[in-house]
């Protein structure tokens, strides 16, 4: 095989579990299920983009941000400006008593809309800060924090503080904003309603290819001699600064690349939910997207995806039908993951379901195709996780 | 084997004046001046807190002077970031084997390899014929030729040091810096320790923190002794052991 | 003249103002810098130790008015030694169940005690609802003391202050004057040389973590005399008392106090300027601003390493 191909698809076990996630995305997902739970799929796999990010800089780079809502949201607020500038045409706000601007800041009394809106006019713009935002804002608390030697501890510290002190600035900052209530009412992108089912679906699809894109770039970058730096970097940061690394840019690299993916996921969630809101944005999302990847294996990019799904999926469920129990079980999750099960499903998939699956296959009527391997992490494992919490 | 003085030398490759460090008024190192020749092992003794591990921690960039100046080949050490000093021609081993234990004997001298240095470098690092050659090279010289595709936690203690040498001669430094290589090791791996630096200060400075007296007595061109952060004589193994005041402070003990 | 008098009356408050919030600030935030700046655990959980001194309280509270009105006036007392208590033991059991076995991983633990931050909030929720109670407070500590006739001073703001000056108090003589302070900090500077020298270290770690849970839970007792209590009461301060304790320099009694008081000096200083959240985003980016440029907190010592 090409050795950069290679690279990206992480050899034939790598090449195996991509194609069974593909599989389960993009085949089993859309032909089993209903439009309706199909978005909410797709809203759980905005959530996998900073899953992803956290595998590359927490699991490997040993960096624990608790602040990646932080991207997600400003990544899904510059989508969700344009969206609602589209939706704000003179037109359909004449009843306000400034049409065409955003109806909430009519209702806090602007009359003009604000400069920081403007550029969000231009779609072109919009997509350029729906990344550069974000990774602008990692580079100056990655090069203020990691150039100072701010140790780990701290850094989750900090980049909590900053996830509090963003939601407080929005909510505070309501005509700029839409305060507490976010940006909602989000109807069309350059004209294509992205409101019925036939938009839904391809989001859902351009959602899956940008999260498989994210995968390959996080696969290249840990085959790469960086990955082997950041894993180094994690075990003895004096030895590999001493081997004249400056560590530093390293850290802010992949805090970075962490959170470009992060408002990707962010903007897909505008585009796909249809609103922002800075409950996406504080301490408490940044800190469960951090649960979606220990569940998932803090070391394993396809991990990442299946805690995203099943955390949600569960948060789902059980919100639902008991309430009352969702927040014992995120937190006994919590406490499980981490005292037992440190890696995750990746982690027991490794020491435990390959064992079953190669027991599986030795029987003759066992089939060997990837279908029943794409059930296998999630099936073998559930019930062990399940098992665990109070 | 006679040394001839810094100051018939043209320069000397390492040149550390007045230099001193205080923690809270504590000064580990005072007022010190050390000059290290080109192709010279000196070794560095002295009693436990005298400020040896210290004055490597000042050279390589790990703690910054108080005050003084420590000049590399021309350039000043005091003033750079630590990776810059190692890029500069400084390499260190520390104390207690400092290796990537996850990692092949291969990928530990790699990572050590003085290219892809930078973000986008090792993003894009390709492992050439070239880089294949220099571990290679590397690893018959530590005597890990055997061992190239083990996991590094698998060697001895031993071997774990001369991992660590080894991966410093990838940087090809100008400087080598040793803190206590020999400790933990056989008589025998202490006798290939001794034979394997002599084979690499050809070319290059070698700097050794060093308790075991015989060892030195095997490695050293000249040795310094220190006390108190200053340093109390400095000449071949035989002056120093005899000079009273060493005995009394160190060797009498 | 009288507009100088009534500015001054006004700053008076406002800096009484700050004093107050300085008071709960540093309550929280000497329990988490024990436990944090001693032992270096992140214990997030922390806030929930002082929702349960609020709701011991409010439980002691309500029991006091239904079977003992005459015990009335000195409840306060009783529920602020309980709430010590019951944090106290609460937290030596968590220590023992859970972050004992994660000392290696700090970041770790800072997950699994959020873990257990949610289950202790949602244990509030099953057993208090999701409503937000109030303890009765008694005769003495309601109104509000007069120097003069512009100034007015709330008695509840006194005693909290009151408890926050002879809690630090108690705090610093146990750390700095008492064997078992000396074996705390022996602990933390050298683990391995404390156990040789016949210190049972695992007990050390567990009593302090209680301890500072106990502290948590005193907090929470002079909470409910300034607001009332609900499930997430604690939790809204997290953040707060970590920038507090790391601004503080985590292992100096003395940089947290100086740090919780220019923390709530500066958020109700700011307050008189603009809008409450406003503050607060400035007071929190300054002092994230001012750990860049000093990352070892404003008050630390330089060791030799």
């Amino acid at each position: 095989m090409n050795p950069t191909l290679d690279k990206f698809l992480g050899g034939k076990q790598g090449a195996i579990g991509l194609a069974v996630l593909a599989t389960l995305i993009l085949v089993v997902f859309p032909l089993a299920l209903d439009a309706f739970r199909l978005n909410m799929v797709g809203k759980y796999l905005t959530y996998a983009f900073v899953a992803v990010g956290l595998v590359l800089c927490w699991g490997y780079g040993g960096i624990l941000s608790l602040g990646q809502g932080v991207f997600f949201g400003l990544g899904g607020y510059c989508m969700a400006m344009f969206l609602k500038l589209e939706a704000s045409d003179p037109e359909s706000t004449k009843i306000q008593s400034t049409p065409g601007i955003p109806d909430f800041m009519d209702w806090n009394q602007i009359t003009e809309l604000p400069m920081l809106w403007q550029p969000f006019h231009s779609f072109g713009f919009t997509l350029l800060a729906v990344i550069a935002v974000p990774v602008i804002l990692a580079l100056v608390i990655g090069v203020a924090m990691f150039k100072r030697r701010v140790g780990d501890v701290y850094f989750s510290i900090v980049t909590q503080a900053i996830a509090l002190i963003l939601t407080v600035l929005i909510i505070g900052q309501q005509g700029l904003t839409g305060g507490v209530n976010g940006i909602t009412d989000l109807k069309t992108l350059m004209g294509w309603d992205i409101r019925d089912d036939s938009s839904k679906m391809i989001l859902y699809f351009i959602n899956a290819f940008l999260l498989f894109g994210c995968i390959l770039i996080g696969r290249f970058i840990l085959a790469s001699k960086l990955g082997r730096l950041l894993m180094a970097m994690r075990d003895k940061e004096e030895r590999v600064r001493f081997s004249g690394y400056d560590v530093a840019s390293f850290k802010i690299f992949v805090f970075c690349v962490a959170a470009a993916f992060s408002a990707i996921g962010g903007a897909m969630f505008a585009l796909q939910v249809g609103f922002m809101s800075p409950s996406f944005v504080g301490i408490v999302p940044s800190i469960e997207m951090v649960i979606f990847a220990a569940v998932g294996g803090r070391m394993s990019l396809l991990g990442a995806v299946y805690g995203a799904l099943l955390v949600n999926y569960g948060k789902t469920y059980f919100s639902e039908t008991f309430p009352e129990l969702w927040l014992y079980l995120m937190g006994g999750l919590f406490i499980a993951v981490v005292m037992y099960f440190p890696n995750g499903l990746a982690g027991l998939w490794e020491s435990h379901g390959r064992k079953w699956l190669g027991k599986l296959a030795r029987k003759p009527a066992a089939p060997a195709t990837p279908a029943p391997v794409a059930e296998a992490p999630v099936a073998s494992s559930q019930p062990r996780e399940l098992e665990t919490t109070p | 084997m006679s040394q001839p003085s810094a100051f018939q030398m043209p320069k000397p490759v390492l040149a550390i004046e007045g230099l001193t460090v205080s923690f809270d008024g504590f000064k580990a190192v005072d007022d010190l001046n050390l000059y290290i020749d080109r192709n010279e092992v000196r070794v560095v003794i002295g009693p436990n807190g005298a400020g040896k591990t210290t004055v490597l921690d000042l050279i390589c960039g790990k703690t910054k002077a108080t005050a003084g100046s420590i000049q590399f080949e021309s350039r000043e050490l005091t003033k750079m970031r630590e990776f810059d000093i190692v890029r500069a021609g400084v390499g260190r081993k520390f104390q207690n084997p400092s290796i990537y234990e996850n990692l092949t004997v291969f990928e530990n001298l790699e990572m050590s390899y003085p290219k892809g240095r930078k973000v986008f470098g090792a993003l894009f690092f390709k492992r050439t014929a070239e880089v294949i050659a220099r571990v290679e090279q590397i690893a018959a010289e530590i005597m890990l030729t055997d061992n190239l595709y083990l996991q590094a936690d698998l060697l001895s203690h031993g071997q774990k040091q001369w991992l660590e040498i080894g991966m410093l001669l990838m940087q090809d430094p100008a400087l080598l810096m040793l803190d206590e290589p020999v400790a933990g090791m056989s008589v025998n791996e202490r006798m290939q320790t001794a034979e394997l630096l002599k084979r690499i200060s050809k070319g290059r400075s070698v700097l050794v923190i060093e308790h075991d007296m015989e060892f030195v007595k095997s490695i050293a061109h000249k040795v310094t002794v220190l006390h108190q952060g200053k340093v109390l004589a400095e000449g071949s193994m035989e002056a120093v052991q005899s000079n009273p005041k060493v005995i009394e402070v160190y060797l009498g003990h | 003249m009288e507009w100088l008098s009534e500015f001054g009356a006004i700053a008076a408050m406002q800096g009484f103002n700050g004093l107050s919030v300085f008071c709960v600030l540093l309550l929280m935030a000497l329990g988490l810098a024990i436990i944090f700046g001693q032992m270096g655990v992140i214990n997030m959980a922390h806030g929930e130790f002082l929702t349960i001194g609020a709701y011991t309280t409010y439980v002691v509270s309500v029991l006091t008015e239904q079977y003992a009105p005459f015990f009335g006036p000195y409840y306060f007392f009783l529920a602020i030694v309980l709430s010590f208590f019951i944090a106290g033991a609460i937290g030596w059991l968590a220590e023992w169940a859970m972050i004992s076995k994660l000392y290696q991983r700090p970041l770790d633990t800072l997950l699994a005690t959020w873990g257990l931050s949610l289950v202790m909030q949602q244990a509030f929720r099953s057993i208090f609802g999701a409503r937000e109670v109030s303890a009765t407070l008694p005769e003495w500590l309601m109104g509000s003391w007069n120097p003069t006739e512009a100034i007015d001073i709330p008695r509840n703001g006194l005693f909290v202050m009151g408890l926050t000056v002879l809690m630090t108090g108690m705090i610093f003589l146990m750390l700095y004057r008492s064997r078992w302070g000396l074996q705390v900090r022996a602990t933390v500077q050298n683990r391995v040389m404390s156990r040789a020298v016949g210190i049972n270290t695992k007990k050390v770690d567990r009593m302090t973590f209680a301890l500072g849970c106990g502290v948590a839970g005193v907090a929470g007792a002079a909470f409910t005399t300034i607001g009332s209590t609900g499930p997430t009461a604690g939790s809204l301060y997290i953040v707060d008392t970590f920038l507090v304790v790391v601004f503080g320099g985590a292992s100096s009694l003395l940089g947290t106090i100086a740090s919780a008081f220019s923390i709530a000096q500066a958020q109700s200083l700011m307050e008189f300027f603009m809008s409450g959240s406003m503050a607060k985003v400035f007071t929190l980016s300054a002092v994230i601003l001012i750990l860049m440029l000093r990352p070892q907190g404003l008050f630390s010592i330089k060791v030799r390493k």
